[in-house]
């Protein structure tokens, strides 16, 4: 890999002038002309695609969307109308416990990274992380089915915080590790030089310094948490009506998108456009409340 | 001062408990599924890749049809994704005027934050109509000599399925390849204009050259995302457990197949055979991850922040 790198120079400064000589002046200048062309038409491409989806989402959802929908519980088959209020509900409930699982370790892990973990052990544990990232979010799904689902006999709303929650940690740990360290070691300094212990140096001067980042690194792991079916299929398994405990089967939006698109009812596929334009907004607006608190942040320390 | 120390110490080791549970996570996990899946990996062994029977009923089961439907649906994703999420990095890397190209990228990630059940569902109502009366009726016209191109078309199946998960990774190849495109030193660059090599000259012939193994990387880890795409593939590929040459079929994957049956499982073999294909599934995606970002790094200089 090295010796490729160093000799990328002059070997490569070869393959153009070969290149150029078995071409005419006019070919050469003609490919240079039409590649902006192709390449820009493969980014305009794809924002077609992106603009054709929010497109065909607002168009078929809208008329769907009303008050019922977000107060009102799932009508039986056959009748129309009602709503989706439990899985708003469920899939905040859903949140709310991934949080409890996934904040805590995942930040603790962060801290600890940049702050005490030699480099060996915290090469290791990114490493890991990042491959923990790109596991299958099913594969989670199968694990809380395992560890929770089996032994509490029952599909319940905790085992689908849970496989939510350790889908989050390998996220937070990263993004709070990578802010953590951008504090500047002078406020370190300063505090250690005041007679203050490393750890309540940590904890009262580190960390808030860096609250702004690590609040944006959860932001954005709860938004790609958020829209996650897969696991939940077999943990928190859906449910038509009101949950009362967090031990029984709860509905969760995206899980009510995934039942009511595959069903064969125009009602149903009609509420279900309502629910991806309620799911993509909220998705949306978690993004877009963590970049603004970057771009805050970045207008911050750029005065500074 | 020896209070103080003491303090430090016990709050260093409460807080190495969270780093050391992510590594017990990873192992608990893969512990975890291969217990579960144990009974299958006992009756069936090695014949479990190459079996394609697949039945719940006599509890014979095979997941040759699902590693199938996987590597055809991602690979063709792959080549419908890869030429146009490069070019689109490249745009945005060498040829965009910065606020074009921070929009674009902005947009790009939008497109990336959709969650896969709304690309599933714009695949039903979209793209399924769509591929039963226009693009595979065209296809079978003018490519049907192709042993691809021929068959009944329903507008679910392998295709369908296969440009859903294109549209999905697309993002990741370009934010991935745009950052290896950015890496390579501008010094090489600019020799090649100076010896008089037209923009894309220098672009195709260096910068190309030089990030090839990070834009290998980049595919790899679309194609772990491929592998892994349960949802969006799930509700339109069909549900079909089949092996045939035709891309219009109906079809199966190992991640749609375990969506599709495994809050059903009724007996411990055939949960048992579902968690292998589990464990298939997080073996391979890390075996992939692994490989990816190695290449990346090489290219980028070590773990940069390229992946989110």
């Amino acid at each position: 890999m090295v010796s490729y790198q160093r000799s990328c120079g002059s070997d490569q400064m070869k393959d153009v002038i070969h290149n150029a000589y078995n071409r005419t002046r006019t070919q050469r200048f003609l490919w240079n002309n039409a590649m902006v062309y192709i390449l820009s038409l493969c980014a305009l491409g794809i924002l077609c695609i992106l603009f054709l989806i929010l497109f065909h989402l607002f168009v078929q959802g809208i008329s769907s969307l009303n008050l019922n929908f977000f107060t009102h519980l799932p009508k039986p088959v056959g009748e129309t109308g009602g709503g989706m209020a439990n899985g708003i509900l469920g899939t905040f409930t859903l949140l709310g416990l991934a949080i409890c699982v996934g904040v805590p370790i995942g930040l603790g892990a962060g801290v600890y990274l940049s702050e005490y973990a030699d480099q060996r052990f915290a090469q290791t544990v990114r490493f890991m992380a990042d491959v923990m990232n790109g596991i299958p979010s099913i594969v989670y799904g199968i694990f809380a089915y395992i560890v929770c689902v089996l032994p509490m006999k029952g599909f319940s709303a905790l085992s689908g915080g849970f496989s939510l929650g350790i889908m989050m940690i390998p996220m937070i740990s990263r993004t709070s590790e990578q802010f953590v360290r951008m504090v500047p070691s002078q406020l370190r300094e300063a505090g250690l030089a005041l007679g203050v212990p490393k750890w309540r140096v940590t904890v009262d001067i580190v960390i808030p310094a860096a609250l702004a980042g690590i609040t944006t690194g959860i932001m954005v792991a709860l938004a790609r948490v958020a829209g996650e079916t897969a696991p939940l299929l077999f943990t928190a398994f859906g449910n038509r009506y009101w949950q009362h405990s967090l031990t029984q089967p709860i509905a969760a939006l995206p899980l009510q998108v995934f039942t009511y698109a595959i069903s064969p009812f125009d009602d149903w596929h009609r509420q279900a456009w309502a629910g991806a334009i309620v799911l993509i907004l909220m998705v949306f607006l978690i993004n877009g409340w963590a970049q603004f608190y970057v771009m805050r942040r970045n207008r911050w320390t750029s005065g500074k | 001062m020896s209070r103080q120390d003491t303090s430090d110490i016990v709050f260093r080791r409460i807080l190495a408990v969270f780093p050391i549970s992510i590594l017990i996570l990873v192992a608990g996990i893969f512990y975890q599924l291969v217990s579960a899946s144990l009974p299958s990996l006992h009756k069936f062994g090695i014949s479990f890749f190459y079996n394609s029977t697949w039945d719940p009923v006599a509890e014979n089961f095979g997941a040759l049809p699902f590693i199938f439907g996987t590597l055809v649906t991602s690979f063709v994703a792959l080549l419908m994704a890869v030429p146009i999420g490069v070019g689109a990095a490249i745009y945005l890397a060498e040829y965009a005027p910065p606020g074009v190209s921070k929009t674009i990228s902005i947009l790009v990630d939008l497109l990336a934050a959709i969650p896969s059940v709304i690309y599933g569902l714009w695949g039903i109502f979209v793209l399924v109509p769509c591929m039963r009366n226009n693009i595979q009726p065209f296809l079978g016209k003018y490519l049907g000599f192709l042993p691809f191109f021929q068959g009944p078309n329903y507008g679910v199946g392998f295709l369908a399925a296969s440009i859903i998960l294109a549209i999905i990774i697309v993002p990741f190849i370009i934010s991935v390849s745009r950052e290896v495109i950015l890496a390579v030193p501008s010094v090489y660059k600019e020799s090649a204009y100076a010896l008089g090599a037209t923009r894309w000259e220098a672009i195709f012939d260096i910068v190309l050259s030089y990030g090839r193994v990070g834009i290998l990387g980049a595919v790899i880890l679309a194609l772990g995302r491929a592998i892994g795409e349960t949802m969006a593939v799930t509700m339109i590929i069909g549900n079909n457990a089949v092996i045939t040459s035709s891309l219009f079929s109906p079809g199966y994957t190992l991640a749609s197949v375990l969506a599709n049956e495994f809050a059903e499982a009724d007996t411990n073999m055939y949960l048992s055979a579902l968690i292998e294909i589990g464990l298939v599934l997080f073996i391979v995606s890390i075996v992939v991850n692994i490989l990816a970002r190695v290449l990346i790094w090489s290219v980028t200089k070590g773990p940069a922040e390229v992946i989110k």
